[in-house]
């Protein structure tokens, strides 16, 4: 564990180091702003909660992390330091799990940094401020959920263009999954599928945590997801890593 | 110029390559490649570009996966005891990549924590390969900043910070100047009787330097496996060139 760690720490200062951080942290929290203020009517609605902030989080994550997450394995690619890490003496699934969790510990900082709505919505009212860690912990485990794969299309591929094409693309789908467009027509058209789509989809299982609902059902989900992509992650690092 | 006679038959063999085969598609890069590197040798791994000299090396850095064949350093197999095997392997992969944002330091500090270093040993080991590599001086620089010649050096530094028994090199002179190159060897001259070392180069004039030993490999095959002096008789000519020419371009000899 000790080796992931260094992995993830040599990752996470790498963002820092470039202008990578920076950008993704202003571009985040202005849109995430944004679209709150204007879209969800923040102080139109006259109640003391963060719902609007949750309801666009999943969205701007989605096509915010994909970002991220394209030039994971292909920047190691394009340096040739793959070969340089992976010839060190670490398994492909400890490099594997050092950046995914650099990654995640990242968006973890550009979550905390929204701590603002967190302030004014005290400020302005009395809300629940258990629904909101709930809120946040669910944003953490959707971030973690997009960046698990983002980072194995970021592995299949070296182009980083078809890599971030390739992660908003998953992700959105299991994002709409449940979007009762989607499952509506599903539900008609293959009732099996309408089922299975809706227990796969992303966005349900988030809204229980903006409801203030920790099941352990969620997180083995979220968990599962995560495992599941990082998994994949290690075997296309494996196959690919010397093409 | 040196020239050492391999006498290292009762020494350990470090390094067992095994009948290495890399096909990508219909095209053969490393045809059924077998050799041995015992310690105190320095091997010379010669021939020209797309030879299959690098793709060898990967694969015995167990960065490549073999179509067939097998690798071993030290009795580990670079494949089903991957970790193990590059534990004692000190690897300087093609172009000597490194993190370009990260200081000399950093990275040669991060390497070491990666291996298992810590406290005063870590920095102990990365001062060491400093005062190898003789790169004390820009330690504090970020490595994107440097010339090639000193890059070249810092990829050299992270191979010998756990002093390993087996060195593997991919050009480990390129891009450097004169002094640099007379540095390294002697570097490599005195680490050679406790090691197993692979070098490859395109400078001849390295092999009678520092080989005890050369493999020319042509096509993906070994044409060639023995002492610069061997295979200098070679050509009437009595000139590793010539002999290179003839080995690896048939119609030109």
């Amino acid at each position: 564990m000790s080796k992931v760690l260094v992995v993830a720490e040599r990752e996470l200062r790498g963002y820092f180091a470039t202008p990578v951080a920076t950008v993704f942290i202003v571009i985040f929290l202005v849109l995430q702003g944004a679209l709150t203020f204007n879209l969800g009517g923040f102080f139109d609605r006259g109640q003391a909660d963060l719902n609007p902030f949750f309801t666009f989080i999943p969205w701007v994550f989605l096509l915010l992390i994909p970002a991220i997450t394209m030039r994971l394995w292909a920047e190691e690619r394009r340096l040739g330091t793959i070969e340089l890490l992976l010839t060190l003496p670490i398994t492909q699934g400890q490099a594997v799990l050092g950046k995914f969790l650099a990654a995640w510990a990242f968006c973890a900082i550009a979550l905390a940094l929204t701590f603002p709505f967190v302030i004014a919505v005290n400020i302005l009212g009395a809300p629940d401020n258990g629904v909101i860690a709930s809120g946040y912990v669910g944003c953490l485990l959707v971030a973690g959920a997009f960046l698990s794969v983002g980072a194995a299309m970021s592995a299949l591929t070296r182009n980083q263009v078809i890599a971030f094409v390739l992660a908003v693309a998953i992700c959105f789908v299991f994002a709409v999954a449940s979007n009762p467009i989607v499952n509506d027509f599903l539900s008609n058209s293959i009732p099996a599928l309408g089922e299975f789509a809706r227990r796969l989809a992303v966005i349900d299982r988030f809204t229980d945590f903006t409801r203030g609902i920790v099941s352990l059902r969620d997180v083995i989900y979220f968990s599962t997801f995560i495992g599941f992509f990082l998994f994949l992650n290690t075997v296309l690092v494996d196959q690919r890593k010397a093409d | 110029m040196t020239t050492r006679v391999a006498d290292a038959s009762d020494q350990p063999a470090l390094i067992e390559i095994e009948n290495l085969t890399k096909r990508f598609g219909a095209f053969t890069a490393v045809d059924n490649v077998s050799f041995t590197v015992r310690r105190g040798e320095v091997l010379g791994f010669l021939g020209p570009n797309g030879a299959g000299k690098s793709t060898t090396m990967r694969m015995l850095a167990g960065f490549m996966i073999p179509t067939a064949g097998t690798a071993r350093i030290q009795g580990h197999d670079v494949q089903t005891d991957s970790v193990a095997a590059r534990r004692v392997l000190g690897f300087l992969p093609e172009g000597a990549p490194t993190y370009p944002e990260m200081s000399v330091e950093g990275f040669l500090r991060f390497c070491a924590r990666v291996r298992g270093f810590s406290g005063t040993e870590l920095t102990d080991r990365v001062d060491h390969a400093l005062g190898l590599t003789t790169l004390q001086a820009v330690r504090l620089q970020p490595v994107e900043t440097l010339s090639k010649g000193f890059k070249r050096r810092v990829g050299l530094a992270q191979a010998l910070l756990h002093d390993p028994p087996v060195l593997v090199l991919d050009e480990p002179t390129d891009g450097l100047d004169p002094n640099q190159k007379h540095e390294v060897r002697g570097l490599i001259e005195r680490m050679a009787p406790d090691k197993a070392i692979v070098i490859s180069t395109h400078i001849l004039e390295e092999v009678d330097a520092v080989c005890s030993r050369a493999i020319i490999i042509a096509g993906g095959r070994v044409v060639a496996d023995a002492t610069p002096a061997e295979l200098e008789r070679l050509h009437p000519s009595g000139r590793l060139e010539d002999v290179f020419r003839s080995l690896t371009m048939p119609e030109a000899a």
